[in-house]
């Protein structure tokens, strides 16, 4: 495949990304601080991300595993998480945190357990495309493009 | 016109700033926000490491105070640096938009806040509020 196409490609799966809503705007925020002087930005703290985010729902799934759950501690871990996924633009995961918080705030450990699975799925999906998207870039630089900002 | 040129414009000679944020994401994030602006920063993870800052005798035009920290949280750490004597400009980022804990965290001492993520145009919004200085 050669550079135009696979920049047509990466342009349609980003588009696709933003139209259902697995990314906003803060993530072109993202983009647009990425230079010369700091090539790798985004992958960079979107593996950070993606780091923070695997501690985080660890510590979730331990925390809900208790006899007598600390509420106030899942709480924290899913503002945390809410922090940054609102920080790279992932919505979806945000949006779940939302909700998320709220069974907290009413100790429903029902309501808990339920997000916990929804925000591990959102969290599991934007990794997935967010890799393919990293990819894409990749090829078009092994291609001898440059990365389209 | 390139970012930081712009920025010139309105700011007289070099601005410095102190990024406090315990968050990992937030850090770099913030951290590059004022680097493309041509804004030399430090960054911090704790309150307790911010508050040390006055001795250390370094000065800083513009503080970035994350509000939800562990230990010393971002409403304290701001109103021991005003007892410090600090005087220079103060921007809370918050997750959190309630306009009680917005009202708490002003009266210790804050000259702006914004709600987190920090975009560019908030940072516009920040930059043009520091004081001669520090």
């Amino acid at each position: 495949m050669d550079v135009a196409q696979l920049k047509r490609q990466l342009f349609e799966y980003t588009t696709l990304l933003f139209h259902e809503g697995f990314l906003d705007e803060q993530f072109t925020q993202l983009q647009q601080l990425q230079d010369e002087n700091n090539p790798d930005f985004v992958v960079e703290v979107v593996s950070l991300f993606f780091d923070d985010s695997e501690r985080l729902l660890n510590e979730l799934a331990t925390a809900l595993d208790q006899q007598n759950i600390d509420f106030n501690k899942v709480d924290a871990h899913v503002h945390q998480l809410k922090g940054s996924s609102s920080s790279i633009g992932a919505q979806r995961v945000q949006r779940v945190c939302i909700a998320f918080r709220n069974s907290c705030q009413d100790k429903n450990v029902e309501g808990c357990l339920k997000c916990l699975q929804e925000v591990k799925h959102e969290y599991s999906l934007i990794k997935n495309k967010l890799e393919i998207l990293f990819n894409l870039e990749k090829q078009i630089l092994a291609a001898g493009g440059s990365p389209p900002v | 016109m390139p970012k930081s040129q712009f920025l010139g414009v309105f700011l007289n000679g070099e601005v410095t700033a102190l990024v406090v944020d315990d968050h990992k994401v937030s850090q770099i994030i913030h951290h590059q926000l004022l680097n493309f602006f041509g804004i030399k920063n430090h960054v911090v993870g704790n309150r307790k490491e911010a508050i040390e800052i006055p001795y250390s005798g370094k000065k800083f035009d513009l503080i970035l105070m994350d509000r939800d920290m562990p230990v010393l949280n971002g409403i304290e750490a701001t109103k021991k640096l005003r007892d410090m004597g600090v005087r220079s400009t103060i921007a809370g980022v918050s997750s959190h938009s309630i306009s009680e804990e917005r009202q708490e965290f002003f009266e210790a001492g804050l000259d702006d806040c914004h709600e987190k993520p920090l975009t560019a145009a908030k940072l516009l919004s920040v930059v043009s509020k520091i004081k001669s200085k520090a």
